[in-house]
């Protein structure tokens, strides 16, 4: 069951990935990143995470989504110029881009063999699922300082857009 | 059978799933000519990341490693505001999009 769903979503999201590059329009591009992302969300799920899923959802695949088709859609972007990149980019570019690959594969797979020897402290997830009140319990409490920030930063964030948004001229 | 129904995926499918979703991020920030879509791999690159987060947080039990995520996505939505409006701007006094034209602080 675990591995039918892992290996659905899975595939969705690196058919969505591959799709985001191949088209040449933004508007499908955008689209193809809220497949990616909403496969993500199921992956959350069964990495029982069910908190950060469905954040995953109205953040990502909501909020910020909807923000960027609703810029395509504003500043009305055609497709994207055809350059046929050079010889050298093409030659270099795909034993780079596999090298880059494999080293964060293996630098991740060995910090997971590494680390799991390690005994670790602190809080511990009780089963499969985290609940929503285990995560807050932390957040609230050792990470109350850094989430109180993160509404400042948020705040500054929405100043910001307004200020650089607005048009010129006007004050 | 719950514990096998949730444990019979090791988790470095997760790791490996979350390194080339990273990979095809840095090859849409490379070969992409529209600035939008080089700011939707950069969100590509930020959500492998995240999966990565969440698998680690998933393998050793930690709550911390999920916290961690949920401040990510904070970040990574006020930087699409704020990055969104920049390309707003951009495109109010330049009328393009192609990261070819937008070249003033080239040397």
């Amino acid at each position: 069951m675990h591995l039918i769903l892992f290996l659905i979503f899975a595939g969705f999201c690196l058919a969505g990935a591959v799709n985001l590059l191949l088209q040449t329009h933004p508007i499908n591009s955008a689209l193809s990143l809220i497949v990616v992302m909403s496969s993500l969300a199921v992956l959350y799920l069964l990495l029982g995470a069910e908190f950060l899923a469905i954040a995953q959802i109205i953040v990502y695949a909501g909020a910020v989504m909807v923000l960027f088709t609703f810029v395509v859609m504003l500043l009305n972007v055609g497709e994207e110029e055809k350059t046929h990149g050079s010889k050298v980019a093409k030659i270099v570019g795909f034993p780079a881009i596999f090298v880059f690959f494999s080293v964060i594969t293996t630098v991740l797979l060995e910090a997971q063999r590494r680390l799991d020897m390690l005994k670790m402290g602190g809080i511990q997830l009780s089963d499969a699922m985290t609940t929503i009140r285990e995560l807050s319990q932390v957040l609230f409490t050792d990470m109350l300082l850094p989430f109180e920030l993160t509404s400042v930063l948020i705040l500054i964030a929405i100043l910001g857009a307004v200020a650089l948004a607005r048009k010129e001229g006007h004050s | 059978m719950h514990s096998s129904l949730w444990n019979d995926i090791p988790s470095f499918w997760y790791l490996i799933l979350s390194a080339l979703l990273f990979s095809l991020g840095v090859v849409g920030f490379l070969i992409k000519r529209t600035l939008i879509t080089v700011f939707m791999s950069i969100e590509l690159m930020l959500n492998a990341v995240n999966l990565s987060f969440v698998t680690f947080a998933h393998d050793w039990h930690q709550v911390k490693g999920q916290i961690f995520v949920f401040f990510v996505m904070m970040v990574a939505a006020a930087e699409a505001a704020v990055g969104l409006a920049i390309i707003i701007s951009i495109y109010r006094s330049r009328a393009t999009l192609n990261v070819d034209q937008i070249d003033l602080m080239k040397l």
